[in-house]
């Protein structure tokens, strides 16, 4: 019978190692959900479609609802949670500052992609936002808004003289 | 402004109530009372109907007594008991209070929320500084009128001396409470410093940091998680289920057949599957057979047959001002257009949840992500045969409501599954289970007829409105008010109306009727004022500038939203060659919008490139959270301009957002809001935006490319919106 066989794997999650009893195929979604309490990561279509499940994989930003939690023994993975606890980080700052949010659902899964693509391209056109982003939804609507965030934490890093 | 205030109910007026707690903070309430005196409940305690805390160390505390959806009250409410005492923003904490009978009305929904509390909100500040402001002058042996407040502290001028709250508090509350009426309250917007500034959200570092706010965020020890399969045909009822094999899959703990009530907005029938985790749970759902009896065929190939026989009928009249069949005889011009628009899906980015807990003492607690929880204890207590007050619900932050957590049919679930299986249980629906579960906004046939004078004048005005009924009446979220615009504007009006009937769910979606009508009429009037020759924004201000009978609106406030979005959009330039402007009107839930859209035609293709919106809900609260709602509100017209459920065999097709795709960044507009701002009580804005933004959008589309949008989704006319 499928998924009869629990896997041990250990995760590095916010510079955590955990180990872990998971299902062979458990998506690392829910592997943070359910087995950690990491509930940042939020659950929208668990088919890759929405973004809401991010989370940063060596960096590099990934919809967790796709990944199964045992193929990522070894990688480093970063939650919304661990990702700068103190709400200091200039995504943050400029989050709040354009107050992104309506019910926020997604933002944990934008904050996370637009940190990933100011770590690689620190001062992004409108072209560049729309292609790192379009596949984080928000039913809200505050597109307007992320991308002035973006254009706003690009400055914020800018003067604080690092990579955002 | 008198200060005594109105409740709807006009014997009933607001008190407040003030006093001192075992810490030693000060609390005043506000409640409202038969103005003989004191309601209290049938347990003799006092009902507030909101609370704020002034606490020892100088910091305010309030209490938000609404669910928080992302309309943004948990903030605009507490802005306004700080402006109202004068403290500092930095010093107010909010705290999400369950539901709770003592706090009156518990709703998101209907824009109401900023009606409900302005008086309530206002009377609390405002009374709580009289109290602190006499306490001082009390202290100082000087008159009241010689001290003012400021950042929570009172000063004297005259001998130039301060004292701050903190220190007040025993002084006041030994004051008598001031009647309300003499309470001077701050109505007008040149009066504030903190409303109607731009302040961030209160949960934005919880948000920023990943920490629990939502229902599917609760975690309690021991919790096992719950799938719940439903019959895709809507009512369906499980004759068997292959229950015993799936309780033996890894992981499973229970698996029963639930055999509910044919309420569709109640408990449905179904299949419970609880495990150790919510994957376990939902796999399990692969091998999960059930033998379904289903009752209904419903499909939307055959909703469009039955309304195409209807078109042709009488139709029921619902209103009928004047004689339209003579007004079009004597019409120097008659224009006819039919519009529709599908069934589309709420779609919260949160799936439905609810998570809930049995206790031994027969007590069932939820912790629900509903708009509106207290119709969901109702519902669990009449479903479940317990109590309503041995049921406690805790409330969440929700992750997008627009209307479909008015139904609680995930609590009831919860609930239902928590007294079998007696351990905390979250309940997670799908995606899947989400779009093809919901409470649908129903599709609607307008076929619309005017007849226009000599000088492009309407004359009489015909339409005939079909959409979905039961015995004779439309069901939730279909039918039309007979006072509807352009009611009372035209001389010679008629609304007819014709019912199919359906036998799939449906509800309230934001604005329910204004969003789906509003294409279809401010299409039309496009339609009418080329027919007549006339500037589209002439036309409407001509529409707005008489009545037949009391006005329906306020057309003074109406007319001045138009034309402040015109002349911020500059209406009349020459956009240049495949570009073009349109414009729509409208009011609903006591807010006043108009909108102005620039459209650019690219191949098969448009974009939206802009947006001017022009509003009055009377003061703006919070200038973030009112920015954010008509940003929302016009992105999300956009977004279900493309989109359509359709029913085939009594199920919904679609499942995922495959195939109910949402708008993606880069596709949203410039959004530019222009409030005016009056002394009006102010009215929420998570609706009123909406209905005017999918018809500027088709005009300006119109105007771009010579294609009249007629028909919902854009697919049908072969209209993409590009990035
Ligand atoms: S939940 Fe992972 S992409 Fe939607
Ligand atoms: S803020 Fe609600 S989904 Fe993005």
């Amino acid at each position: 019978m499928r998924g009869r066989n629990m896997n041990q794997v250990t995760l590095n999650i916010n510079g955590q190692a955990h180990t872990l009893d998971v299902p062979a195929d458990m998506p690392l979604l829910w592997a943070l959900r359910d087995k950690l309490n990491l509930v940042g990561s939020k659950y929208g279509c668990g088919v890759g479609l929405c973004g809401s499940c991010t989370v940063l994989v060596n960096g590099v930003p990934m919809q967790s609802c796709t990944l199964s939690a045992i193929s990522l023994a070894g990688k480093e993975i970063t939650t919304i949670e661990g990702f700068a606890p103190n709400n200091d980080h200039p995504v943050q700052i400029a989050w709040n500052d354009e107050d992104v949010p309506q019910c926020g659902y997604c933002q944990g899964g934008q904050i996370l992609t637009a940190a990933a693509l100011l770590e690689r391209n620190p001062n992004p056109s409108d072209a560049d936002i729309d292609d790192a982003m379009s596949g984080v939804l928000c039913r809200c609507g505050t597109y307007p808004r992320i991308r002035k965030a973006i254009k706003l934490a690009a400055k914020v890093a800018a003067e604080k003289g690092g990579a955002a | 402004m008198n200060a005594t205030r109105q409740h709807p109910d006009l014997n009933r007026r607001a008190f407040l109530k003030v006093s001192l707690l075992a810490s030693g903070a000060l609390a005043i309430g506000v409640h409202w009372a038969s103005a003989s005196g004191t309601d209290q409940l049938p347990d003799g305690t006092w009902a507030p109907n909101l609370y704020v805390r002034i606490n020892r160390d100088g910091t305010v505390t309030i209490l938000s007594k609404n669910p928080e959806a992302g309309q943004g009250v948990k903030t605009a409410f507490p802005m306004v008991v700080a402006e109202c005492l004068e403290v500092d923003w930095n010093d107010i904490n909010v705290e999400q209070v369950p539901l709770d009978d003592r706090y009156g009305r518990q709703v998101v929904g209907g824009s109401y929320g900023t009606p409900d509390g302005w008086d309530d909100l206002r009377i609390a500040g405002t009374g709580a500084l009289y109290l602190l402001q006499a306490a001082a002058a009390n202290q100082w042996a000087v008159p009241v009128s010689e001290c003012s407040a400021k950042s929570g502290v009172i000063h004297h001028k005259g001998s130039n001396r301060s004292v701050p709250y903190k220190e007040l508090l025993d002084g006041a509350a030994a004051l008598p409470v001031p009647e309300v009426s003499e309470l001077k309250l701050k109505s007008r917007p040149e009066d504030f410093t903190l409303l109607g500034t731009f302040v961030p959200g209160v949960d934005n570092r919880r948000i920023f940091t990943g920490q629990p706010l939502y229902g599917c965020d609760t975690r309690l020890e021991g919790m096992l998680y719950a799938v719940f399969e439903k019959c895709p045909n809507f009512g369906g009822k499980v004759l068997s289920a292959n229950v015993a094999q799936i309780r033996e899959l890894p992981g499973i703990t229970h698996a029963f057949v639930v055999d509910g009530t044919s309420d569709l907005t109640g408990l449905m029938p179904g299949v419970a599957i609880v495990a150790e985790t919510w994957w376990q749970a939902n796999t399990a759902r692969d091998q999960l057979q059930v033998n379904w009896q289903t009752s209904q065929s419903d499909s939307t190939a055959d909703y469009d047959r039955q309304a195409k026989a209807l078109a042709t009928g009488p139709g029921e009249t619902l209103r009928a001002d004047g004689d339209v069949e003579s007004a079009f005889d004597s019409a120097a011009k008659i224009i006819q257009a039919s519009y529709y628009y599908p069934f589309v899906s709420h779609a919260n980015l949160e799936p439905q949840n609810c998570t809930a807990l049995f206790h031994e003492s027969g007590k069932m607690e939820l912790w629900a992500p509903s708009q509106n929880p207290k119709s969901g204890r109702a519902l669990v207590a009449e479903v479940l045969e317990i109590p309503e007050d041995r049921i406690h619900v805790n409330l969440t932050r929700i992750g997008g409501g627009f209307g479909r957590r008015l139904r609680n049919d995930f609590m009831v679930e919860a609930a239902w599954i928590a007294r079998i299986v007696r351990r905390p249980v979250q309940l997670q629906w799908t995606r899947e289970d989400d779009m093809r579960h919901d409470f649908y906004r129903p599709a609607g046939w307008h076929h619309f007829k005017a007849g226009i004078d000599d000088r492009g004048r309407m004359t009489g005005f015909d339409h005939h409105f079909i959409t979905f009924g039961k015995d004779g009446r439309p069901v939730s979220g279909a039918g039309l008010s007979p006072g509807h615009y352009p009611a009372g504007l035209v001389p010679n009006f008629r609304l007819r109306q014709s019912l199919i009937d359906s036998h799939v769910p449906t509800g309230p979606w934001r604005s329910p009727g204004h969003s789906a009508y509003c294409f279809a009429y401010q299409s039309f009037f496009d339609e009418v004022a080329l027919a007549a020759e006339r500037d589209p924004l002439e036309f409407r201000l001509d529409l707005l500038s008489r009545s037949f009978g009391e006005p329906p609106i306020d057309l003074e406030r109406s007319s001045a939203t138009l034309r402040i979005a015109a002349e911020k959009a500059g209406w009349g330039r020459d956009p240049g060659p495949n570009r073009g402007l349109g414009m729509a009107f409208h009011f609903d839930h006591g807010g006043f919008v108009s909108h102005v859209a620039e459209v650019v035609a690219m191949g098969s293709g448009i974009k939206v490139e802009k947006v001017w919106s022009g509003i009055d809900v009377g003061p703006v609260l919070n200038l973030s959270g009112a920015r954010n709602q008509v940003e929302g509100c016009v992105i999300d017209a956009l977004s279900t301009a493309q989109q359509e459920i359709t029913f085939a065999d009594g199920a919904v097709e679609q499942s995922n957002f495959y195939d109910y795709d949402l708008l993606r960044i880069g596709q949203d507009p410039e959004i530019e809001c222009h409030f005016i701002q009056s002394d009006h009580s102010p009215t929420g804005l998570g609706e009123p935006p909406i209905a005017p933004a999918t018809p500027a959008i088709t005009n300006a589309i119109f105007a771009a490319t010579g294609t009249r949008i007629r028909e919902l989704p854009f697919g049908r006319a072969g209209i993409s919106v590009q990035v």
